[in-house]
Order: structure tokens, then C-alpha cells, then sequence
């Protein structure tokens, strides 16, 4: 995978994941391009498209739209399974989720995937595994605000 | 000063913005609070402060201001630091800025932290955007961690050698030790991992390639268990047990068993289980089946397996889902070229998929379409194609149009067809043709010699209804240049010859050179057919007009041209019909487009005009002339006048290599004159390609005892063939026999009539010119049936 984005139904960034080096304009670029090109389509339209040289796989989950960059040998229906993979930890971890949590807690957002996927790859296809290991970090994050007399990050 | 506000608070407050004005207002003012908190150095609310950053960040406002402070984090002793710490590393610090590697130590040390989860941030991070020197720096630690037995670190350690091997291939070899037992792991995140990173060194090395090919029995095994296993509820995805690693392993052995017979044997029985038994009601199962026959589809498998693929793929393409009939097409699409049979088989679907209404799918099963057509089908899949260039999007347009051309080049059932099938791309996607099918299509109608009056016909009818497509105009105004008196005198035999003068072709004409519509090309080609046409037609003094007026154009093609054209009827009168006479057969080089063996025409040439060719050239115009006029005009087509030898050799060169095709059924060669000591002998070749043109070689022999010098051949032929008269090998016949002259004679006859020529003759003996006229009648059957 090259880059993830995340974005709402009027085309405001919630998550941007990038895999691939790129200046921050060519970065805007291709978002505004992409999130164009991704609303324009009707709703009953295939979930994949060809874009530049890379093949974008996408699909509405409520008012966001989760949307993956592949290369050429990645398979496409497999991404899918991996954006509903994703979409089901977030849902685990906040409990029935929605875009407000994204962007209330979107720091959360990109530790969950980044227990997910790395590289642009999966890194852990069990679902117990990841949301336990997350579990953990936010403890030991708890352990260490708790010792300090300021609540750096309160939680929501 | 007051605590920073926090996090939540920024984000409630920024969205009560009611516009974007507002908003900026807001970040600006938090902005400015964040950058003097930095400045004070901070430590207990910097984490509060970079968040915040990042938020505004996402909204995409600049951050770079916070790029320090993102590396002070990492280096904080706090894990809530270091998680926000990295996250701006990763969002804020790419490796193209300065301070990039200034991470690197923290990151060397965090890969040693007593937390794993610590370092598990160092690793994520590294190995999602470390720049090369950072990966070099850190291989060696890398490696540590993938051998380690901490399964949540070996699988991270896994993909950051992914990441390591991508920006730094000459490190792939140190890895190797460490993959020994990668696979023997229980754990499916470092399985899925290590296949991941086994895939990518195989990719990059061939060597690696075949030390792994080892690991296949394993593979199969692994696989095997995933199938066979029972409900397994941590990797159960709709009943299928753990499709990530499922197909990771079917890419492996993708990569393993190509173009090698013992893995891909190894392999044949699981991919059947796999193909055969996977459920294909959900997603899930069709992404394991959709990798299984790309699989299946590359390695030496046995028939009977990919028949069952692309049998699946039959499948998929009467699917509900749109994305299953999506891949379907894809791989369809790859596999067309090896099994051609058993694709053509689903002709019928892929070509309904052209109604769809998804662009993707439309794209898909226009390509398929294309590599379907052959002469079998032509006639109805040009229907289907021909229709979807008629409704498709603009984008699409153009590659339907250029697929199409070259489909009906290769398979054209008849050369009516043919036309018809240009006329239609034309008229209908005309806008959407690409430029270098002009030159295509003119060369096609050149050479579709009993189709010129129906072409130019129908090509001047659609000019009449809409004259804003250039390439359709563009073709239309040279063959109305070419063909015009065909145009006017009504000749049509394929269907109703329309009543048309020459004034109505000249106002269309005409009125291309002025329509704000023509591009600065198409008047060219607009301006020199209407100089053609003053050959073809009476009404010279309206064209000289029309041409003179251009002159003065502002655009320097038109004016060159005009200026050209002007000087033709001034001054170089008597050559211009031999100059704007019918262009003869192209011939198709291997680059593109049609080039001419021989000579110029009023259209691409103008150095014809240069003053150092005239003297050589207007002996040969004028004496064409003279041949029109004995022959008496009508029943003789101009021929193509040779050049002096001093041509340059190549473009007879080329001929002579082309004769290199000519068939070897034998002619026998006959005397065509022998008079006054000259003799000319004729010997005969048909040309392979083409049947109805036949090579003729003329043999000027001299038995008197002086030289013929500025001996010049030429040949005359009825109207109904064509005729090329390419550089002969020299204008002297030595006496006594001594040598001869060398000629050849390209001669079409489509309609296989008995060939007659006339010959005429001029040379300088003994210092007297001498000319002479005769007829040849006794061609040999074989020449021209």
C-alpha cells in the first residue's frame, strides 16, 4: 500500500497515512485530486479505480470514506478486507464507532492502525492481538500521566 | 502564563467555526500560543502542544515549526511523549527534511528499550518512512529483532526489513541468516510478516528466488492447515481462516513456482483444494480465489487446473458484485494471450460488460474486447464497438477509436467494409482521433483504389453536414484533393452517385480556410487541395485566386504555401501537373505512416522548386508534356517522372530490398524495341504482397560502336493502371555492348487488363540527339493476369 486516506462526504481530511516519500504539496495534491476524483463517483459504482499508475481501492462506511492507494500485483479484494478489518478495530476500541470519534481522538485513530499495518503491509491479522496490544500501550500511558502532576493528553 | 488548552477543547472550538475565515483566525491565535509555549521550553505540556499542532496539521495548515519539537518528544523518558512524539515524526518529519536524521539515535536507542512497546513505536516508524542512511545505520539492530523470540517484536522487525531491503537492496543479504526459521513460527502475524518479507527478497534477487524455492513444501503445508483447520475464532473472517495469510502465500508461491516444473507441481494439489473449496459467497472467498488463479494462471500448472481458473473467473464474471466482475475482466485481460481459446469463450459476456455502467468495468471489457476481435467475429464485435464508441465517455473515446482502426486493418472482411467502418469512427468520435491516424487513414484510401469515388463521396457528404472534427476534416479535404474529379463526375459505383460541381466542392473547400473551426493543419491541408484540384478541374482562375489571396496570410505555413503554389502557376507552369498529379501506392514502413519510393508532390516537397534541381527536372517535365499530347490526353494517366541519377540511391535501394519478396514463379522476358543498335529488353517479377503489380526491369543495350549519353527512358500506360518509374543506373548505354542500363518499372493493374505501355526514348549519339516513340504490346500473359 502506498497511502491511506481518510475523509468525509464534503471532503474534509480525518486521517492521512503515508507510505511513499513525498513532498508536502505533492501530498495536498494528490488528496485533492483523489477526494475529487473518489465523491464524483455514483454510489452503485465498482469500489476500484484506476488512477495515475496505482489502482485505488475504496469504500463509504456511514459519512467517511476509507480510501487505499495499492500497486499493480496487490490484490484489490483483499484491501477491501483489510479496510474492514480496520473498521472493525475502530469499532471494537471506541465502541460502536462514528466520524466524531475519528476526529475528536484521531491521535487513537493512527495508533490503532499503526498496530495494524506497517509499511504499508499488515502486521498482525488476528484482531484479539491487536486491540490487546493497544489496551496495553494506552496503560502504560495511563501508568505515566498518572505520576505526573498534569494530565498531558486527558482522555475524551 | 495559563495551561495550554487541551487537546479536545482546540478541536470542539476550531469546529465552531462558521467560516473559514474564522477558523484560520483561530489557528493562527492557537498557533501563535504554541509556538511561544515552545519557545519557554516546555516539557509538561510540549505533548499537548504537538498534538494539537498535528490536528491543525490535518486541517492543512503549516507545522513545520513543530519538527523540533516532534524529536524533543521522542527523546522524552515519557511513553506518552514518545507515542505523540513519533506520530509527528512520521506525519511532519519525511526524509526530505533537514532534521530527518537527527532522529536516528533516539531511534537506536528506542530499539533497545526495556518496553516493548517502545520499542515497537521505534520500529513502526522506521520502518514506514526511514530515509536510506537512517536505514543503514539501524540494519544491524533490525536483524537482532527479527531473530528475537518476542513474536509482538518479530513480526515489526519482519516488515521494517521489508522497508530497510526497499530503500537499501544491497542489504537484502544480511537478512538471509535470519529467515532460516521464519516459518516454523506459530504465530500469524509474524507468518504473515516473514511471508511478506520472504516475497520481497524473491522479487528483488533471482538468487534468493531459488535458495527459497525449498521453502515450497512448507508453504503448501502451512496453507493446507489454514483449509483444513477447524473454526479458529482469532482468525476466523466469515468462516475462512485467516484469508491475509492465505493469500500471502498464494502470492509466494506465485512468485516460487514460475517457470519451474517441480515447485509448480509440488504446488497443483493445494491450488485445486483452494479452488474447489473455498466459499464464494462473501468477499472474503473470492479475493482467496482471485489470488489463486492469478496463481494458477502464472506457474506451470496442468491444463485440466486452468481451465478450472478461468473457469472461475466465468464465474465471477456473472457476478452480482461489481468488484468481483471487476478483477474478473483484469484477469481475463492478463490471461488473453496464452489462452486465447477458452477466454473467447466468455466473448459474449465481456462484451455485455460494455453496457455497464461503471467507467472501470467499461475500461476493462473495451480492452478485453480488443484482444478478442479476430477474423471470425469481426463483423459483429465491430457492431458492439462501434456502438460503444457512439455512447461511451469522451475519455474513453480516443483509444476506442485507435482499437477499432487497428482492428479493422488486421481482420477487414472487404474494403467497403472497411470505409465504412473509418467513416463511421469519423463522423461519430471524429474530434477524439488520435493525430497519426490521419496520415494512417490517407494511406489506407490511397491504396484502396477502386473504393476512391465512394470514399470521396462519402467523405465530402459528411464535410457538408459538420466540418468541426479536424482529423474527419483533415481526411476529407485531401482526398476531395485527390479524388475531386471522381467528386464531380459522378462515378460512384458502390452507391448513388451525388450531382456536385466543381464551384460547390471549391465553396466547401473554401469555406474550410476560413471557418473559425479549422485549425492551422487543416487549412494546410484545405489550401493544398484546392491546389490539386487545379489540375483536376476547369476552374483555374477561381483557384488562383483563392491561392493568391493566402499570400498574405499571417500564419507562415498557409502563406509559404500559398507563395508556392502562386510561383507553380507564375512561373513553373508546365510542371505543376506533374507536380499535383495522383499520388501513387505508399508503401508502409517499418516506422509509421506511409513514405513514398518515390518523388514529391505539391504537398510535402517544396525544395522542387529550389533553382539547383530545375535545369535536370524541366527537361523531363516538358517532355511529359509532349507525351501527353501524342498520346492524345485522354485514355493516359500522367506518369510519376524519374529523377537524374543523382537522386539520392536510397529510395531505390529500399524498392530493391522490397523485391526481395517477389515471388519466383518465372516470367519469361521479352524485347520491348530494338532499333538503330539500341536494344530494350523487359524481364518480369510479381510482387509477393501485392498481386496486381507487376516489377518490370528494363536492359538498354548498346551493339553501335559509340555511346548513348543523357539516355532517358520513359513510359507511358493506359489510364486504368498505375504506373512508378524508379532512378535508372545511369544515362550512358556503352558501345559494343559493354554494359547496359537499368531500370525499373513498377506497374499496378487491379483490374488485371492486358498491359500495353508506350515508350519513348532520347539520347545523344555521335553527337546528334535522337528520340524516338514506339508501342509495346507483347507483354507475356504471366505480367499482368
Amino acid at each position: 500500500m502506498q497511502f491511506m486516506l481518510l475523509f468525509s462526504r464534503q471532503g474534509k481530511l480525518r486521517l492521512q497515512k503515508w507510505y511513499v516519500p513525498l513532498s508536502d504539496k505533492e501530498k495536498k495534491k494528490i488528496t485533492r485530486e483523489l477526494v475529487q476524483t473518489v465523491l464524483a463517483r455514483k454510489p452503485k459504482m465498482c469500489s476500484f479505480l484506476e488512477w495515475r499508475d496505482l489502482k485505488i481501492v475504496y469504500k463509504r462506511y456511514a459519512s467517511l470514506y476509507f480510501c487505499c492507494a495499492i500497486e499493480d500485483q496487490d490484490n484489490e479484494l483483499i484491501t477491501l478486507e483489510i479496510i474492514h478489518r480496520y473498521v472493525e478495530l475502530l469499532d471494537k476500541y471506541f465502541g460502536s464507532v462514528c466520524e466524531l470519534d475519528i476526529i475528536f481522538n484521531f491521535e487513537k485513530a493512527y495508533f490503532i492502525l499503526d498496530e495494524f499495518l506497517l509499511g504499508g503491509e499488515a502486521q498482525e491479522t488476528s484482531k484479539k492481538n491487536v486491540l490487546k496490544a493497544i489496551e496495553q500501550a494506552d496503560l502504560l500511558q495511563e501508568n505515566f500521566s498518572s505520576q505526573s502532576p498534569h494530565n498531558c493528553l486527558s482522555t475524551p | 502564563m495559563p495551561a495550554p488548552i487541551r487537546l479536545r477543547e482546540l478541536i470542539r472550538t476550531i469546529r465552531t467555526a462558521r467560516t473559514q475565515a474564522e477558523e484560520r483566525e483561530m489557528i493562527q491565535k492557537e498557533c501563535a500560543a504554541i509556538r511561544s509555549s515552545f519557545r519557554e521550553e516546555d516539557n509538561t505540556y510540549r505533548c499537548r502542544n504537538v498534538a494539537k499542532l498535528l490536528y491543525m496539521h490535518m486541517l492543512g495548515y503549516p507545522a513545520h515549526f513543530g519538527q523540533l519539537e516532534c524529536l524533543k518528544l521522542i527523546a522524552s523518558q515519557k511513553f506518552t511523549d514518545k507515542r505523540i512524539g513519533y506520530l509527528g515524526a512520521m506525519l511532519l518529519l519525511d526524509e526530505r527534511q533537514d532534521v530527518h536524521l537527527l532522529m536516528t539515535n533516539c531511534i537506536k536507542n528506542d530499539l533497545n528499550h526495556s518496553t516493548q512497546y517502545v520499542q515497537g513505536l521505534a520500529l513502526c516508524t522506521l520502518g514506514c518512512m526511514g530515509s536510506s542512511e537512517m536505514c543503514r545505520d539501524l540494519a544491524g539492530e533490525v536483524e537482532k529483532l527479527l531473530k528475537t523470540s518476542n513474536s509482538y517484536l518479530r513480526k515489526k522487525a519482519a516488515l521494517c526489513a521489508v522497508h530497510v531491503i526497499r530503500k537499501v537492496p544491497e542489504l537484502m543479504e544480511m537478512f538471509l541468516p535470519a529467515t532460516k526459521n521464519l516459518l516454523s513460527e506459530k504465530n500469524h502475524g509474524v507468518l504473515h510478516t516473514s511471508v511478506v518479507l520472504l516475497t520481497e527478497m524473491c522479487e528483488r534477487s533471482p538468487d534468493m528466488l531459488s535458495h527459497f524455492r525449498k521453502l515450497v513444501p512448507q508453504l503448501v503445508r502451512i496453507l493446507k492447515n489454514l483449509i483444513m483447520s477447524g473454526y479458529s475464532p482469532e482468525h476466523d473472517v466469515s468462516g475462512i481462516s485467516d484469508p491475509f495469510l492465505q493469500v500471502r502465500i498464494l502470492r509466494l508461491l506465485r512468485i516460487l513456482g514460475k517457470g519451474d516444473d517441480d515447485s509448480s507441481e509440488a504446488m497443483n494439489d493445494i491450488l485445486a483444494q483452494v479452488a474447489t473449496n473455498t466459499e464464494t459467497s462473501k468477499n472474503v472467498g473470492n479475493a482467496i480465489l482471485y489470488e489463486t488463479v492469478l496463481t494458477i494462471m502464472d506457474i506451470k500448472s496442468e491444463s485440466g487446473l486452468r481451465v478450472l481458473a478461468i473457469n472461475i473467473l466465468g464465474r465471477f464474471l456473472l457476478n452480482n458484485d461489481k468488484n468481483i466482475r471487476y478483477v474478473a475482466l483484469t484477469s481475463l485481460l492478463k490471461t488473453v494471450q496464452t489462452d486465447h481459446n477458452a477466454v473467447q469463450r466468455h466473448r459474449s459476456t465481456i462484451v455485455d460488460c460494455l453496457k455497464d455502467l461503471d467507467v472501470s468495468i467499461k475500461r476493462r471489457a473495451m480492452e478485453l474486447s480488443f484482444a478478442l476481435v479476430n477474423g471470425n467475429n469481426i463483423r459483429g464485435m465491430m457492431k458492439e464497438l462501434l456502438y460503444f464508441l457512439d455512447s461511451c465517455d469522451p475519455d474513453f473515446k480516443a483509444d476506442c477509436a485507435s482499437g477499432i482502426f487497428l482492428a479493422a486493418e488486421k481482420y477487414a472482411p472487404s474494403k467497403r467494409w472497411h470505409i465504412d467502418t473509418i467513416m463511421r469512427v469519423l463522423t461519430t468520435a471524429g474530434s477524439y482521433v488520435r493525430d497519426d491516424s490521419v496520415p494512417n487513414l490517407i494511406q489506407l484510401i490511397t491504396n484502396s483504389v477502386e473504393m476512391h469515388a465512394y470514399t470521396v463521396q462519402r467523405l465530402y457528404k459528411a464535410l457538408l453536414d459538420d466540418i468541426s472534427q479536424q482529423p474527419l476534416v483533415q481526411v476529407a479535404s485531401w482526398c476531395i484533393g485527390e479524388y475531386g474529379d471522381l467528386l464531380v463526375s459522378g462515378q460512384c459505383e458502390e452507391e448513388e452517385p451525388i450531382q456536385v460541381s466543381e464551384d460547390e466542392v471549391l465553396d466547401v473547400l473554401e469555406g474550410l480556410l476560413v471557418s473559425n473551426l479549422s485549425t492551422p493543419v487543416t487549412r494546410g491541408y484545405s489550401l493544398t487541395a484546392i491546389m490539386k484540384l487545379s489540375t483536376r478541374f476547369s476552374s483555374l482562375n477561381r483557384i488562383k485566386k483563392v491561392v493568391s489571396i493566402y499570400g498574405s496570410s499571417i500564419d507562415v505555413e498557409l502563406q509559404q504555401r500559398a507563395v508556392e503554389y502562386n510561383a507553380l502557376f507564375k512561373k513553373y507552369d508546365h510542371m505543376r501537373p506533374a507536380l499535383l498529379e495522383r499520388m501513387p501506392i505508399m508503401e508502409k514502413t517499418a516506422t509509421n505512416g506511409p513514405s513514398e519510393t518515390v518523388q514529391t508532390n505539391g504537398e510535402t516537397d517544396s525544395t522542387i522548386l529550389d533553382t539547383k534541381h530545375l535545369p535536370s527536372i524541366s527537361q523531363p517535365a516538358s517532355q511529359a508534356n509532349d507525351l501527353l499530347d501524342l498520346l492524345g490526353g485522354n485514355d493516359v494517366v500522367p506518369i510519376i517522372q524519374t529523377t537524374v541519377p543523382t537522386k539520392p540511391a536510397s529510395a531505390g535501394g529500399e524498392l530493391l530490398d522490397l523485391l526481395g519478396d517477389l515471388s519466383l514463379t518465372v516470367i519469361p522476358p521479352m524485347t520491348a524495341y530494338n532499333k538503330n543498335g539500341l536494344i530494350i529488353e523487359f524481364t518480369f517479377e510479381r510482387s509477393n504482397p501485392n498481386p496486381n503489380i507487376a516489377v518490370i526491369t528494363i536492359h538498354a543495350t548498346n551493339s553501335t560502336e559509340a555511346d548513348m549519353t543523357e539516355f532517358v527512358f520513359q513510359a507511358a500506360v493506359p489510364k486504368t493502371f498505375q504506373l512508378q518509374l524508379l532512378s535508372p543506373s545511369s544515362n550512358v548505354v556503352p558501345a559494343f555492348n559493354q554494359g547496359s542500363v537499368t531500370q525499373v518499372i513498377r506497374v499496378l493493374n487491379p483490374q488485371k487488363q492486358q498491359l500495353r505501355m508506350r515508350i519513348k526514348l532520347t539520347y545523344t549519339h555521335k553527337g546528334s540527339p535522337v528520340q524516338d516513340l514506339a508501342e509495346v504490346n507483347n507483354f507475356p500473359p504471366q505480367s499482368w493476369q
